[in-house]
């Protein structure tokens, strides 16, 4: 099984694809109620999710960047395992357009540590800031008037970093195969096994 | 809810033998009422049920991008016009807007439910390292942090769910990357804040 994430219409999961390819056909994606209604209702369990995970807390959150509080690796890992799974399992069968974000190392890299820094002194990041100001937070609101800014701030500069930074070193849509040069199915078989056993090897060695 | 004691991390993590003084682990403070496990199996499900449902990747730094837009639509319209991202990316209600909502009343349902609704201006480990009268440091760190954490996400393309779930589940490089250095940014400037 090949797939070709450079291109932008996914060409073999077309005739069954339920993902609403139709609607892709302009790039201002249509904003129906249909989709404005599930996104808050996926909104809705992805918060209580958040919450029960304990990843809304401020210091559940600091204390992974301490190394002391493994919560958030533990989410992610098995998130990133199922999701994994399921989600090529459902392009395997044409179900579903995959989304693969483009690989630009100087802004992957540069904005992740801005990022980074940025989440340690929040103390949430942009997803786990909402469930925080929902679980009672209140400290959340000045972080996300925060972000409002930061994007604001972004935005005005987006013109000159698409022509400098976001070009340096630009790949396009990478995948870690084909980094490697094995085929999906290959990798996958390889790959989720070692997700796991990282995973069990940190429930092993960490109290929490 | 679990009760943890302070000095059982000490075997573990290097780091937490600075933070002898009690309320200075994070392991102090109680963590989630779920597993893990089954939280993050459960979003890898939800993971699968956007794509099918929505064509969408879980993401949720965008909405806040978006909301910026329409808020800078009604102060300065021509300007915001004006502005490469905005060209690309309409300031308007779309499903990540509705997403960030949700999340917002989800993770109300979930703490008021399990009675953990916090209902506090100061995180307690901050009030323990920083003062009880810390309220306005916390305040604008926290919202020069969200400046950083926005302008960040955009440029590295995503968010902890962005790049982090949706795009590391589907094997993206940058992605990897990304969630990399968000974590080694995250960790410096943390061990800066509580343990120096």
């Amino acid at each position: 099984m090949t797939t070709r994430p450079q291109s932008r219409e996914d060409s073999r999961s077309l005739p069954l694809d339920k993902g609403g390819s139709e609607k892709d056909t302009s790039e201002q994606k249509k904003v129906s109620t249909k989709q404005l209604v599930l996104g808050a209702s996926f909104g809705v369990l992805f918060g209580f999710l958040l919450q029960k995970g304990g990843v809304a807390k401020y210091h559940v959150l600091i204390g992974s960047l301490l190394l002391e509080d493994f919560t958030v690796v533990k989410v992610m890992l098995s998130a990133i395992i199922v999701g994994s799974i399921g989600i090529f399992s459902l392009h395997a069968l044409g179900l579903v357009k995959l989304h693969i974000k483009p690989t630009r190392y100087a802004a992957n890299i540069s904005g992740g540590l801005l990022f980074g820094v940025g989440f340690a002194l929040m103390g949430y990041c942009p997803g786990t800031g909402a469930a925080a100001l929902g679980q009672g937070n209140w400290d959340a609101l000045a972080a996300i008037v925060g972000l409002m800014v930061g994007s604001y701030i972004f935005a005005e500069v987006s013109g000159g970093l698409e022509n400098t930074v976001m070009k340096w070193g630009d790949k396009g849509k990478v995948m870690l195969p084909e980094l490697v040069k094995v085929s999906l199915a290959k990798f996958l078989m390889v790959w989720i096994p070692w997700l796991m056993l990282i995973l069990f090897a940190v429930d092993r060695l960490t109290v929490r | 809810m679990k009760p943890i004691l302070t000095f059982a991390p000490a075997a573990f993590s290097p780091f937490v033998t600075l933070a002898a003084e009690p309320g200075m682990s994070s392991l102090d403070y109680p963590g989630g009422s779920w597993s893990p496990y089954v939280v993050g199996a459960l979003i890898g499900v939800l993971s699968m049920l956007t794509f099918y449902f929505s064509n969408q990747p879980l993401g949720a730094s965008t909405g806040y991008a978006r909301l910026a837009g329409m808020i800078g639509r009604i102060v300065a319209p021509k300007h915001t016009q004006s502005l490469k991202y905005y060209q690309d990316n309409e300031p308007a209600v779309d499903w990540e807007v509705m997403l960030v909502a949700g999340v917002i009343l989800g993770a109300f349902v979930a703490a008021w439910q399990g009675g953990d609704l916090s209902s506090e201006w100061l995180p307690p480990m901050w009030a323990v390292r920083f003062g009880q009268d810390s309220l306005v440091p916390r305040l604008a760190v926290a919202l020069l942090g969200g400046v950083l954490v926005a302008f960040g996400a955009r440029l590295a393309g995503g968010c902890t769910s962005g790049h982090g779930i949706s795009g590391a589940l589907q094997l993206s490089v940058g992605s990897w990357i990304a969630l990399i250095c968000f974590f080694l940014g995250g960790i410096a400037a943390a061990m800066l804040m509580y343990r120096t």
